[in-house]
């Protein structure tokens, strides 16, 4: 069996008798750029919201290389190795770039309460490794310079880089994006590309992500799933999956 | 590098303010200058500091509204006292010896109190939150009332300490301080204030609110038990109805007024209103608790007017450079700065309203154009 970084097995969630998700399975592999795709209210996020342990699939489980990690809590599951931004960005707006940056480096630091108060040496140690890392991962997303400004400050294409460098920061296996593409111009968009092949260059990541612009899709996916109503419409390589006449119809609602 | 070395004064600005003030307490205290009313205040406004400090790591960097603060410093009080009490009995002669014990049972009692309290915490959120640890308060209250053990409703009766309480009070000033400004400034205040500004970011980063929840409910407990020990040996008979939900509003009203998700401000407001109020109680008689309590409601509206009205942020941009320098020189210098702040809603995003109610539906972020302000803040805990 090929070990897939994520795998889904019918995985669903209905809220009330509607299916908000049903018999999902993806199978993405190792330094994968994937895309989730379908109309509003199609169960991308809803699906993001499984792997992410938000809510808790009803049927179904999730594999990330091989474990079951279905029923886990958010913060357990990040700790696996799966880390998420949000469609509306949720960034810890009263606090500095390169906090933000080191809230996600948390788990990665061995410093007790203890510790921290005193100020014992291994307090400085960890903190300057920290530092250092985040400043370093900063720098890939051009954001060092401002890495004392208030999140809330940045202009809002930053705030979007600041919140994938977060999620970096956590060091995951798989990244999912929401979105990531949401609200931005043209010329963003592309810049945007480039950071997402970046980011799977150079961290050698397997990135799933939910986006409506094609442009952007057809541009970075190697692979897609179209959803609509919860139910998976289409899946393959992004050439099949665009001219297929159902999924065709699905966003022309023909 | 001249800008990281002030940085670091500021850091130490409060120890070295409040260490200037101990040793000259003291000196004054030995040269008999500090009348004996002036000592019972200085004492007085330590645990008032160790109260707002304490609740600040609740209510300011955790984003936890705690209405019951003062019941955990009646857990303190009575747990303290009795204990005081006790070793006194047994023919312990050394004040400091039984303060330091009765101080660790006092305040390890009230942390019970906040692991219980913090329990339904991690289920209830704002307002909800807030009535229970508001209930929470008012049952302690009772329990003590009506418990033989603790002297029932007239409260149980304890050895004060002597004059020089206000050395050790202050002393546990200091220690608050410092525990509550290295733990901030530490990866665990990055949690912290992580999941008061985003708690399901914070989730999702693998931040174990659960974990830090609990840990700051007892934290703050801990130390507003240590305030109701010091309490306790500065006042006799300790009584459950000094404990009240006015007291709790009181510390809250500290925080608010010193600037949630700052300690030095909570130490400065809590000393300025505990002075006031004690002057006020002194100098006025009569219906001068009526007065007292219309002063504190006056200044909280006028503080959190001042410091959340948009059409004020102009006047809050100049003073909140805080220097003297810049109030010599009204900032000319900067009108792109108070521009920005007044055409948009930026200012109004910088204000941190601390308290999210609903951290999933209001993390919606407006775009905004102000990039380069690097603000003072944004490096406090850099």
């Amino acid at each position: 069996m090929t070990e897939y970084v994520l795998q889904t097995i019918d995985l669903g969630i209905s809220f009330g008798g509607l299916h908000a998700a049903k018999d999902i399975n993806l199978k993405i592999s190792d330094n994968e750029i994937y895309g989730l795709i379908g109309p509003n209210g199609a169960g991308k996020t809803t699906v993001f919201n499984m792997l992410t342990g938000v809510y808790k699939p009803m049927t179904g489980k999730f594999l990330l290389c091989g474990e079951d990690l279905t029923g886990k809590s958010p913060s357990e599951i990040n700790k696996k190795g799966i880390a998420r931004t949000f469609q509306n960005i949720r960034l810890f707006s009263n606090m500095s770039v390169i906090d933000n940056v080191l809230v996600g480096m948390n788990n990665q630091s061995k410093c007790g309460v203890v510790n921290s108060v005193l100020r014992l040496p291994r307090f400085w140690k960890t903190e300057r490794s920290l530092r250092e890392a985040a400043r370093e991962l900063l720098a890939v997303f051009d954001l060092d310079g401002e890495r004392r400004v208030l999140a809330s400050n940045l202009p809002y294409g930053k705030q979007r880089k600041l919140e994938i460098a977060r999620a970096l920061a956590t060091k995951p296996k798989l990244l999912l994006l929401d979105e990531p593409a949401a609200g931005m111009n043209p010329q963003e968009t592309a810049e945007l590309m480039d950071t997402i092949r970046l980011i799977r260059d150079r961290f050698d990541m397997t990135i799933l992500l939910i986006e409506h612009d094609m442009k952007l899709v057809s541009g970075i996916c190697d692979k897609l799933t179209v959803l609509n109503f919860g139910t998976t419409l289409a899946e393959g390589s992004v050439s099949y999956v665009l001219n297929n006449p159902e999924v065709i119809s699905a966003y022309l609602g023909g | 590098m001249q800008g990281k070395r002030k940085f670091k004064l500021k850091h130490f600005i409060s120890y070295i303010v409040l260490f200037a003030a101990l040793i000259l307490f003291i000196v004054l205290d030995s040269v008999g200058v500090l009348r004996r009313s002036s000592l019972l205040l200085i004492t007085q406004m330590s645990y008032s500091i160790i109260l707002a400090v304490s609740l600040n790591l609740i209510v300011g960097f955790l984003g936890e509204l705690s209405l019951g603060h003062a019941g955990f410093m009646c857990v303190g009080a009575y747990i303290g006292g009795f204990v005081a009490n006790i070793l006194y009995d047994a023919g312990m002669s050394s004040a400091i010896l039984v303060f330091i014990i009765s101080a660790i049972a006092g305040a390890l009692s009230a942390s019970v109190a906040g692991l219980i309290i913090g329990l339904p915490a991690l289920r209830l959120k704002g307002d909800y939150l807030a009535i229970v640890t508001l209930a929470f308060g008012e049952i302690v209250r009772t329990i003590f009332k009506n418990l033989d053990v603790f002297g029932g409703a007239m409260g149980i009766t304890t050895r004060k300490y002597g004059s020089d309480l206000f050395v050790v009070a202050m002393i546990l000033v200091i220690f608050t301080v410092f525990v509550a400004r290295n733990l901030i400034r530490s990866k665990h205040g990055r949690a912290i204030r992580a999941i008061r500004d985003n708690e399901i970011a914070a989730r999702s980063v693998g931040v174990n609110v659960t974990y830090y929840k609990l840990m700051v409910f007892v934290i703050g407990a801990f130390f507003a038990g240590i305030a109701g020990v010091i309490y306790a040996h500065n006042t006799t008979p300790v009584n459950q109805s000094f404990f009240s939900f006015n007291y709790s509003i009181e510390i809250l009203v500290m925080v608010v007024l010193g600037g949630m998700g700052s300690i030095n401000g909570s130490i400065i407001a809590a000393a300025a209103l505990t002075f006031v109020n004690v002057q006020l109680t002194t100098q006025l008689s009569g219906d001068m608790a009526a007065i007292k309590n219309l002063i504190y409601a006056l200044i909280l509206i006028v503080v959190v007017m001042f410091n959340n009205a948009p059409a004020l942020a102009g006047v809050r941009e100049k003073v909140r450079l805080g220097r003297l320098i810049d109030r010599l020189f009204p900032s000319r210098r900067k009108p792109s700065e108070t521009d920005n702040s007044d055409n948009g809603t930026a200012a109004w995003d910088k204000i941190p309203t601390k308290i999210e109610m609903d951290a999933l539906l209001s993390t919606d972020i407006i775009p905004e154009n102000t990039a380069d302000i690097s603000e003072k803040d944004g490096d406090l805990y850099d």
